[in-house]
């Protein structure tokens, strides 16, 4: 696959210093704090994190599905599109309604994918339908078109038997299959973006790669943009161009694939990236990252990850560190990438297996 | 290793049928047949609807298993249980859970969670006594003492499944049945989990059946592994010779079918399918094959042939 550029490309949505917090009975739970991302037409980004990082929170947001004791507290997500005559438009998301987003922008241009196919579909309606919705709903087509282009879409999502399949109900199908049956509802509006909610989650292995191989099938041929959240950082390495890793609501390292996999900086992409079981290590015992996420509820002061650091400085404790330019695209929130910060080598372990990969990979 | 050792658990020929209609039968578990050494892990990996998960519950008896033999501990536990055969079932094998939330009654507290094997078979004469286990075998799965107070609603994922895995060890059984115990946690959880199964292992003696579908975690904890397939185990060896050598086109593509975490390689990379009918592949003419004491394939002669010489 040739190389994603990202200043060749236009943007489509830029997300600045957002600040989401949820009320609840025990306390306010600042979820998201301060989140920059941008999104490049025909890329894939990934948004990595342990739950109760953020990462939903931040795609829910642009859906406009946020729930309902949700505040916005503060930035903004512009979104450029174009309607069907070629004029453009710039959406500020956060400054419109749910409602606003859900008839204009939800299905036509933003459409998701949910980790559980069981639950995102309708158990009474027949596959067919359930495609043939969104396309009634958001374009004046007949529904002889409707249903054609229905069954386009589940021959596009590779299911062998399209007419067969479109009088079917979810429950006949197997997890695979109903995750491609989403997939094609997702798609049935021509979105530009795609956010795909941990999609593979709930399926096995095999599947799983057949399912990443067909979603990058069609990106490549509609040159959308795809936004995946999920915390195995295997299906990020076969589907990104760009990463961004979120804990406790902030993201502490982002940049291109190749920067963040192969020149982590930040201590806990060091974790995450040791505790990733691999196949040809024949150590006996893998790497955990100690301690739990901390609660949102309290406020952080400092590194939100200082508590589990082997490596934190003491200004961890007392100062949020700033976003540091590292090189490239590559941006990493930790003051062991200050000028003045001391010499932090990786852990060994680590260091090895970076060397290895690279070696497979033939890059210095 | 485990050669001249007296398998713990010999599983032969094991059917579980379920019928669904009269004219319907699914045949969950077709036939399979192994053992578990003791002190071992016995890794039982393959896609959903493999009947992996089947297996370990008609060897505990949440099922009546349709046919076949289960010889645990010298004790035979299939077909119609004896009531010392199965109070020796109960006492001494344990079960975790895939899913940490459902599994635990979220009225109790996690402490009478934990003693609720000890309270059934009368195992202790004092409630000191019984809190004393408890106690004991929450420090092993590391919760705090305090905890034991909360109830399950109060903990975060990888705490309820330790939670689960304190009321499988509080017995002291001789074999675990852990089925997808690590699928729903986070990945660095997962780790937290299975070290920690790997230390009580170490410290105890217990022998683990492990099921899962995640071929790369099962690498890290498995001494042997059983490749299911539609009911049958298609493969079965040491963890070095299926990750090193395997042979069924299954277990190939179930290995490359693992995402590996780098970005260039990666991306070039595309998994091997594998389609029982496209292969013409029978499982029921088939018969096992050996490669070594351990390694064994299901397959017909002429299947092995193909296999073995491309």
């Amino acid at each position: 696959m040739a190389k994603f550029k990202r200043d060749k490309n236009e943007r489509v949505l830029s997300i600045r210093d957002l600040n989401i917090s949820f009320k609840t009975n025990f306390g306010t739970v600042r979820a998201i704090r301060g989140v920059r991302l941008d999104l490049f037409q025909g890329e894939t980004i990934a948004i990595v994190g342990e739950s109760g990082s953020g990462k939903s929170v931040t795609v829910k947001t642009m859906m406009g599905i946020l729930d309902s004791n949700g505040m916005i507290d503060s930035g903004s997500i512009m979104y450029k599109c174009k309607d069907k005559d070629g004029v453009e438009h710039e959406y500020d998301l956060v400054k419109m309604s749910q409602k606003d987003i859900r008839y204009k922008l939800c299905g036509k241009h933003i459409a998701m994918v949910f980790q559980d196919p069981m639950t995102s579909l309708d158990p009474t309606m027949q596959i067919g339908k359930q495609i043939m919705e969104p396309i009634l709903e958001h374009e004046e087509v007949s529904k002889k078109e409707a249903a054609d282009r229905a069954l386009q879409l589940l021959d596009e999502v590779g299911i062998s038997e399209p007419a067969k399949t479109f009088r079917q109900y979810p429950h006949e199908l197997s997890g695979g299959m109903r995750q491609r049956v989403v997939i094609a509802i997702a798609m049935a509006c021509d979105p530009d973006i795609l956010i795909c909610d941990e999609p593979t989650t709930a399926l096995d292995v095999t599947i799983q790669a057949k399912i990443l191989e067909k979603i990058k099938e069609i990106q490549l041929k509609k040159n959308i943009s795809v936004i995946y959240i999920t915390h195995d950082l295997g299906v990020v390495a076969k589907v990104a161009d760009y990463v961004a890793v979120m804990y406790a609501g902030r993201i502490v390292e982002k940049g291109n694939i190749n920067e963040v996999f192969y020149d982590p900086r930040h201590p806990y992409t060091w974790g995450l990236l040791s505790s990733m079981p691999d196949v040809d290590t024949d150590s006996d015992r893998l790497f955990a990252i100690p301690g739990t996420p901390p609660n949102l509820m309290e406020e952080i002061k400092g590194d939100a990850f200082a508590p589990r650091n082997p490596y934190a400085l003491k200004i961890d404790y007392r100062e949020e560190p700033p976003m540091y330019d590292v090189g490239g695209q590559h941006r990493v929130a930790s003051w062991l990438c200050d000028p003045n910060a001391p010499k932090v080598e990786l852990p060994e372990e680590l260091k090895v297996r970076i060397a290895k990969m690279k070696k497979e990979a033939g890059v210095q | 290793m485990s050669e001249n050792r007296k398998p713990l658990l010999h599983v032969e020929n094991l059917k579980q049928y379920f019928r669904i209609s009269r004219k319907q039968v699914t045949k969950a578990v077709d036939g399979i047949s192994f053992d578990i050494y003791e002190g071992e892990t016995y890794g039982l990996v393959g896609e959903s609807g493999s009947g992996k998960s089947t297996t370990g519950r008609s060897i505990i008896r949440l099922y009546e298993p349709t046919d076949g033999k289960i010889i645990f501990n010298g004790h035979d536990i299939s077909g119609k249980l004896t009531k010392e055969d199965e109070q020796y079932l109960r006492m001494n094998m344990a079960m975790i859970f895939q899913d940490p939330m459902a599994c635990l009654n979220p009225r109790k507290k996690v402490k009478e969670i934990i003693a609720e094997g000890l309270e059934i078979h009368k195992l202790c004469k004092s409630q000191e006594e019984i809190d004393a286990k408890v106690n004991d075998v929450l420090d092993r799965v590391g919760l705090s003492r305090e905890q034991a107070t909360r109830f399950p609603h109060q903990f975060s994922g990888g705490q309820r499944q330790r939670v689960g895995i304190a009321r499988a060890l509080v017995m002291n059984p001789k074999l675990v049945i852990a089925d997808e115990c690590i699928s729903a946690l986070d990945v660095s959880i997962q780790a937290q989990v299975v070290n920690l199964m790997k230390d009580i292992q170490d410290d105890m003696g217990t022998t683990y059946l492990f099921i899962a579908h995640d071929l790369s975690m099962v690498k890290y904890i498995s001494d042997r592994i059983g490749v299911m397939h539609l009911g049958h185990i298609v493969e079965t060896g040491t963890t070095d010779e299926i990750f090193a050598n395997p042979i069924h086109p299954y277990t190939i593509s179930l290995l490359s079918a693992i995402p590996h975490p780098n970005p260039i390689v990666e991306k070039k990379r595309v998994a091997i399918s594998y389609n029982k009918d496209e292969e013409g592949v029978d499982y029921n003419a088939g018969h096992e094959h050996s490669f070594s004491e351990t390694h064994k394939v299901l397959a017909t002669d002429e299947e092995i042939e193909r296999w073995t010489n491309r």
